[in-house]
């Protein structure tokens, strides 16, 4: 909580958000098939992970803090999951009528 | 309670009678504060359930209208919410450590950033206009309609994002009057902090739209 991080390690976290979104404007030019879209997502997932842990410092929260910091990414997956589990589904069983 | 007692003994100013001290006082605050923000997360949570979901149903609309957004642009409204995360990462330190130039500076060059992101947003949003790309009456009559999906959510997601970075620029200006007559120190830096983490989430959204909007059609 009254943890300082060095300025060191924030210019370390800045270079590399910078890299890494270099990173995704190369790789969206090229063409991985379907791999395109989790690519850009597993960068992006990662350098939202660098601003929370150190920029956010929830790295040096207590471990009430973190819990509900990550309890807000799990609802958004159960959102996801199930509201995409019902769509992708619906044609899987036909039935008369439709 | 036991601290009842005791109401008159020296304690910081900005300490509020409910908190037994500054660590449990700031504390509270960013845990509070992120209560908030997963609520923002599920806020915008809705919107990138939509964008999945006519994604998944319209995947060409979606590649189309993907190409029109100008990546430069997008690319350098990335760079500048990053360069702002990190002089509000740097201006939360300053506070830390008490050094009031170092707060003033990076509080300034964050409203700065953030409104640089702004201004070359409203030009995005200028030459959608004039390219007949905004859902309604006049959208371009050769285009698949589908395609009005994905610059609804275009307008909405990128909209709300940028009402977001109004109501940053305006808590960072009322932060910075804050840091400018010395408000904070050491002990006390809680809404420097709670301002930062606000700040850093709506950079957080940005990092996930950049690539959702303005990269998946490019590798045509």
């Amino acid at each position: 909580m009254s943890h300082i991080s060095s300025k060191g390690l924030y210019y370390t976290i800045f270079a590399t958000l910078i890299v890494l979104t270099g990173v995704t404007v190369v790789i969206a030019r090229m063409d991985l098939g379907a791999l395109n879209t989790p690519v850009a997502l597993a960068i992006a997932g990662f350098k939202a992970t660098l601003v929370i842990l150190f920029f956010m410092g929830v790295k040096y929260n207590t471990p009430l803090t973190k819990v509900v910091a990550a309890s807000g990414f799990l609802w958004l997956i159960i959102l996801f999951g199930i509201t995409m589990g019902d769509y992708l589904t619906r044609g899987w069983i036909g039935f008369p009528g439709r | 309670m036991e601290n009842s007692n005791a109401p008159h003994q020296p304690h910081h100013p900005a300490l509020q009678h409910h908190f037994f001290n500054m660590g449990q006082q700031l504390e509270a605050s960013v845990l509070g504060m992120w209560v908030f923000l997963v609520t923002e997360v599920m806020f915008f949570g809705g919107l990138f359930m939509a964008y999945i979901l006519y994604r998944s149903l319209y995947p060409d609309a979606w590649l189309a209208g993907s190409q029109e957004l100008n990546e430069v642009l997008g690319g350098l409204n990335t760079v500048v919410l990053i360069c702002s995360s990190l002089t509000m990462a740097l201006a939360v330190r300053a506070a830390q450590v008490g050094a009031w130039m170092g707060q003033v500076v990076n509080l300034i060059l964050t409203i700065i950033f953030g409104t640089i992101f702004l201004v070359v947003k409203y030009f995005e949003y200028a030459a959608k206009f004039e390219h007949h790309l905004v859902p309604g009456p006049h959208f371009d009559p050769a285009r698949d309609p589908a395609q009005q999906l994905y610059f609804s959510l275009y307008f909405m997601m990128t909209g709300i994002h940028a009402l977001h970075m109004v109501v940053g620029i305006v808590l960072m200006l009322i932060i910075l009057r804050m840091a400018w007559k010395g408000r904070f120190s050491a002990e006390y830096y809680g809404p420097v902090e709670i301002s930062g983490l606000y700040w850093h989430f709506v950079d957080i959204v940005w990092i996930f739209l950049f690539p959702l909007l303005y990269l998946i059609g490019k590798h045509y």
